[in-house]
């Protein structure tokens, strides 16, 4: 553990926080300051530039102009190193865990001043000792990799905590747990700064754990400042009403027409889980035109592996996958005829080729094809005027159309993967977790395009960790646990109390 | 007084050449292991090791002593490793084609400096007779260990700990496995990839003065004949382990003296296609412990083959 400098909440000041990629200004001469000791929330819709305003503090990037306070002194923050050693901390929108690693490593690593030589025996130790101190626990010893995304997140909070951190900067640190899980880390973090160990800037889309856990607020819209204020004096409306600047609310699409006959049929489908352990086998599972059938689970029960059973990822042991009748492999020729469109979770790892060009990527679905046909040479313009079209309609933001669409901030990818897959004929769509990390503007739009597909005939199942979005959108719902559908209801006989009951595992 | 063994000659010879074939290539993959450890592929080994076989041999030559050779090789190698970790620390620049024309540039050199010393002698790097309890002439000449194997052996088990106990090791890894962890921790991914392959040239350099000053012996171009492009093979069917590299480099020594073991109990035809058996036993077990479903375990992250 750190020693040598003081413990305590220290205070952060931002003065005028300018930054410029190329022409593009995502932050736009930001003022922000947080008193030792407080709970600070940071919101603003995709791509408002809240990433890049902590990221710049942290001196991860260099600001184009603006300068820092740190417990009330001008500080030149160089690189993340200068800002540790101011006792500034950082978990970041993705992981930086190492995923090879296992978290007792990632945890003495991390130490600036880890000993030439691990004794590992005194590590454990003192490791032992810290973890009897910290409200909650992760296990040490596995690789990261194989730790469920709650326990990575509490690990990377762990982390900054046993670096002794002063500030820390959490970027949207709940969008990967569970509501109860997010109840009990932000409930700690809370705990830590009353007690002045820590003050925090957290970033987030969700107004409810802003009102339970901030003191204070600021709101970003399109890079600039636009509202600042303590929570207890504003409602939810006031701070959605200071991001969203005017624009209006997409409305949720009413329920129309019928159910048609069945396009999606899993029967008996079995496949090994990521661990290739244990096996996720699906009984049976129809999903017929005009319908949402959602999925919901707490993560890691095999939802992840069911996508990827779906999208032709990993390959089934036993039983059939059958669209309109016919097996299903998901191969590219497959879904053009049957009309099958995707949406999985990490879209920019799981649909994106992440370092081609926001163009390029909006059209790998279409690049090929020529009305019915392939075609062998491409057309460079009908591509981009895909892409301008889809941007504008789906307001992804991008700085052009030529950027990696590694680039654009996490809820601008989703947007765009969306707009890609839900352009063209839609008989099929299958989806997960599609509001992930978005603000609730873009929340709204997405679940009224997906209420859409739906109301014009596309089958539609939906996989989400938010019973919220399954209860507002599904038809019927299941419920998967430890890779089986353990329950199935339809959505007018749905009982929450039911539903989380299975969602727990109990029977 | 050769005694007869029967086929019991096979295995006694086949153990000799595990010996004696795998110490190069047990150098090269750890070196080539250190280096893919921090995230980069050095395919130029092959050329570190045949410059290294044709500088250590001069030096021995020149000086007299081979141990010197030994110090010239590795040294060589590390510049190798260097000029290689430089290149690639500059943007869009690809290790894999940089490591091609590194193994093209270093056999060049080592071909153009190397001609005056095919003739010459140098004196051999000393062995140890580990076989002085067995009456069996061929016992004694598969136990006759070089130092340098002894030498490897001990740097596979000081690899195989730095990485899991020591600060450099855990940097290394966090470097190879995720650039943004690294950046966020506030290392320099490009400097450890640099000194990384650096110090894997090093061992390469080693791997090719035994060539030359042990066996075969001499300095001439056919010297290494791809052993350092197998060795980064190998790299990956040990999955980045510094000791499976002992196990993986044994393997691959027993294989490749298992045509001229055949030979000489007899078999006269056919024992050619046994000059084959280390490609095929890479290939084959490759193959068998890869799957199409479950990610290269051990596989650094960010290596660019998994990209
Ligand atoms: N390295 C970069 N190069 C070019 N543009 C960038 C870069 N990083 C971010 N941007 C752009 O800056 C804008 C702000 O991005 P930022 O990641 O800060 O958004 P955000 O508010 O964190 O959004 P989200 O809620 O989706 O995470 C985006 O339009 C993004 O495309
Ligand atoms: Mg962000």
């Amino acid at each position: 553990m750190k020693t040598e400098h003081e413990n305590g909440a220290i205070g952060v000041e931002t003065l005028g926080m300018t930054m410029r990629f190329g022409g593009f200004t995502a932050l736009d001469n930001a003022s922000i300051a947080i008193p030792a000791g407080t709970f600070h929330a940071l919101l603003g819709e995709n791509g408002a530039g809240k990433s890049t305003l902590v990221k710049c503090m942290m001196g991860f990037y260099h600001a184009t102009s603006g300068q820092m306070l740190v417990a009330g002194r001008e500080a030149k923050i160089a690189d993340p190193k200068a800002a540790h050693a101011l006792g500034l901390g950082m978990v970041y929108q993705h992981f930086t865990l190492v995923p090879s690693l296992s978290a007792a490593e990632n945890l003495v690593i991390s130490r600036e001043d880890a000993p030439k030589i691990i004794d590992w025996r005194k590590e454990r130790a003192d490791l032992g000792a810290f973890m009897e101190r910290m409200p909650f626990a992760v296990p040490l010893d596995r690789p990261v990799r194989t730790l469920s995304a709650g326990e990575k997140q509490k690990l990377e909070i762990l982390k900054q905590l046993y670096l002794g951190r002063r500030f820390l900067i959490l970027d949207e640190p709940t969008s990967v747990l569970t509501p109860d899980e997010a109840d009990e880390v932000l409930g700690h973090v809370r705990g830590l700064c009353e007690a002045g160990e820590i003050s925090v800037l957290m970033i987030s889309h969700k107004f409810r754990e802003v009102t339970a856990y901030a003191d204070d607020v600021s709101v970003l819209r399109r890079g600039r400042l636009v509202g600042q204020g303590r929570v207890a004096d504003l409602s939810h409306q006031a701070m959605a009403d200071m991001m969203m600047g005017g624009q209006s609310l997409a409305k949720p699409a009413a329920r129309s027409g019928q159910r048609g006959e069945t396009v999606l049929a899993l029967d008996g489908a079995k496949a090994r889980d990521r661990s290739g352990l244990k096996d996720i086998l699906i009984e049976r599972l129809e999903v017929a035109k005009g319908e949402i059938v959602g999925i919901a689970g707490i993560s890691g029960n095999g939802q992840t592996e069911l996508m990827e059973m779906l999208t032709g990822q990993r390959p089934l042991e036993a039983g059939t996958m059958t669209v309109e009748s016919t097996p299903y492999t998901a191969t590219r020729s497959e879904t053009r005829t049957l009309g099958v469109r995707v949406l999985p979770e990490e879209p920019l790892h799981n649909a994106c080729a992440p370092k081609m060009s926001v163009a390029e990527n909006i059209a790998l679905r279409s690049f090929d094809a020529n009305g019915e046909g392939t075609r062998f040479w491409l057309k460079p313009s009908a591509m981009k005027a895909l892409a301008d079209r889809l941007v504008g309609e789906y307001k992804v933001k991008t700085a052009s159309l030529e950027s990696p669409i590694a680039s654009l901030s996490g809820g601008n990818v989703q947007r765009a993967v969306l707009a890609r897959e839900l352009t063209g004929r839609v008989d099929l769509l299958i989806v997960a977790n599609p509001c992930f990390g978005l603000d609730f503007t873009a929340v709204a739009e997405i679940r009224a395009r997906i209420m859409d597909a739906r109301n014009r005939g596309a089958a539609v199942l939906l996989i989400s960790e938010d019973l919220d979005e399954i209860l507002e959108l599904a038809d019927r719902v299941l419920v998967m646990s430890e890779g089986r559908i353990a329950y199935e209801t339809p959505i007018a006989g749905a009982d929450t109390a039911t539903i989380g009951h299975y969602m727990a595992g109990h029977q | 007084m050769e005694t007869d063994l029967g086929l019991w000659a096979v295995p006694i010879a086949m153990l000799g050449g595990a010996i004696r074939v795998s110490t190069p290539i047990l150098f090269v993959s750890l070196g080539e292991t250190l280096t893919e450890r921090s995230g980069r592929i050095n395919l130029g080994l092959e050329g570190t090791l045949v410059f290294g076989a044709m500088s250590g041999y001069a030096l021995a030559v020149m000086t007299g002593s081979p141990w010197l050779g030994v110090i010239a090789a590795a040294i060589t190698g590390a510049l190798f490793g260097l000029v290689h970790g430089l290149i690639c620390s500059l943007p869009k620049v690809n290790d894999i084609a940089i490591g091609i024309a590194m193994m093209l540039l270093g056999m060049g050199l080592a071909f153009y400096f190397g001609k005056p010393f095919i003739q010459p002698v140098a004196p051999d790097l000393p062995a140890i007779p580990l076989g002085w309890w067995s009456d069996l002439p061929q016992v004694r000449a598969a136990l006759q260990v070089n130092v340098l194997f002894l030498i490897g052996l001990v740097a596979a088990g000081v690899l195989w700990w730095m990485l899991k106990a020591t600060k450099i090791g855990l940097t290394l890894r966090v470097v190879g496995d995720s650039t943004d962890a690294a950046r966020a921790l506030g290392l320099t991914p490009s400097l450890v990839r640099t000194l990384a392959t650096a110090a894997g040239g090093a061992f390469a350099g080693i791997g090719g003065a035994y060539l030359s000053l042990y066996y075969p012996g001499s300095w001439n171009e056919g010297i290494s004949s791809g052993q350092g492009l197998m060795a980064v093979a190998l790299v990956i069917f040990a999955r980045w382990n510094p000791i499976a590299c002992v196990g993986a480099a044994m393997l691959f020594g027993a294989a490749g003296a298992l045509g001229p073991a055949l030979q000489t109990i007899g078999v006269s035809s056919g024992y050619y296609l046994f000059y084959a058996a280390p490609y095929v036993l890479t290939l084959g077990v490759l193959i068998a412990t890869s799957s199409p479903t479950q990610a290269l375990s051990g596989a650094p992250g960010e290596l660019s083959i998994n990209k």
